[in-house]
């Protein structure tokens, strides 16, 4: 899996996010994925996840991805972050 | 006829104010995201309980169902699932995890 791949399918999956993905190891089963999305307001840190996480799918089993870092801001967030 | 999986996770994070299902053990983890969780209730210096997953494949499947979340670890205060490694750290560093975990071992 290719850290474009991932963008893609989170920014299908989660209208208006902007998604960064860092493949950390190199070797696409390693990434660092930051999502800033209003659709993250009101939401607990555990559902943002669950929403990425719905996203990827399958690929999340520990086979296609092994380890995935995950950052969930909405837009204020994000911008009070910068 | 033998417990489900279900049943067995329901008991253990029922009877320990704090369960960390993990890869490994706190001496010996066997994933960075283990370590680094383990890292910060070891931080806190609070008493926890550890699974590790890896000698259980019955749990290892089947806490992603029991909490609707595909990755290990898994952290667990007073029964309830409050995320994996990247909440767990962003709570710590923002100051809401130490009087979750004070409130909890009251």
């Amino acid at each position: 899996m290719t850290a474009g791949e991932i963008q893609k399918q989170i920014e299908a999956s989660i209208g208006g996010a902007t998604v960064e993905v860092r493949d950390y190891t190199g070797t696409g089963d390693h990434f660092e994925v930051r999502v800033v999305a209003s659709a993250f307001e009101g939401k607990t840190p555990v559902q943002r996840h669950q929403m990425v996480y719905a996203a990827l799918g399958a690929s999340v089993d520990g086979r296609t991805i092994h380890a995935l870092a995950l950052k969930t801001l909405t837009p204020q967030q994000a911008a009070s972050a910068r | 006829m033998a417990e489900s999986a279900a049943d067995r996770i329901r008991k253990t994070i029922d009877s320990n104010r704090i369960v960390i299902y993990m890869k490994g053990t706190p001496s010996f983890p066997m994933c960075g995201f283990s370590a680094a969780t383990i890292e910060v209730f070891n931080e806190l210096g609070v008493p926890y309980e550890t699974v590790d997953v890896l000698t259980d494949p019955e749990i290892r499947d089947g806490i992603k169902r029991f909490s609707d979340w595909p990755t290990i670890p898994q952290v667990y205060i007073n029964g309830q699932f409050i995320g994996g490694c990247d909440i767990v750290r962003e709570m710590h560093a923002n100051g809401e995890l130490q009087p979750l975990v004070q409130g909890a071992l009251q």
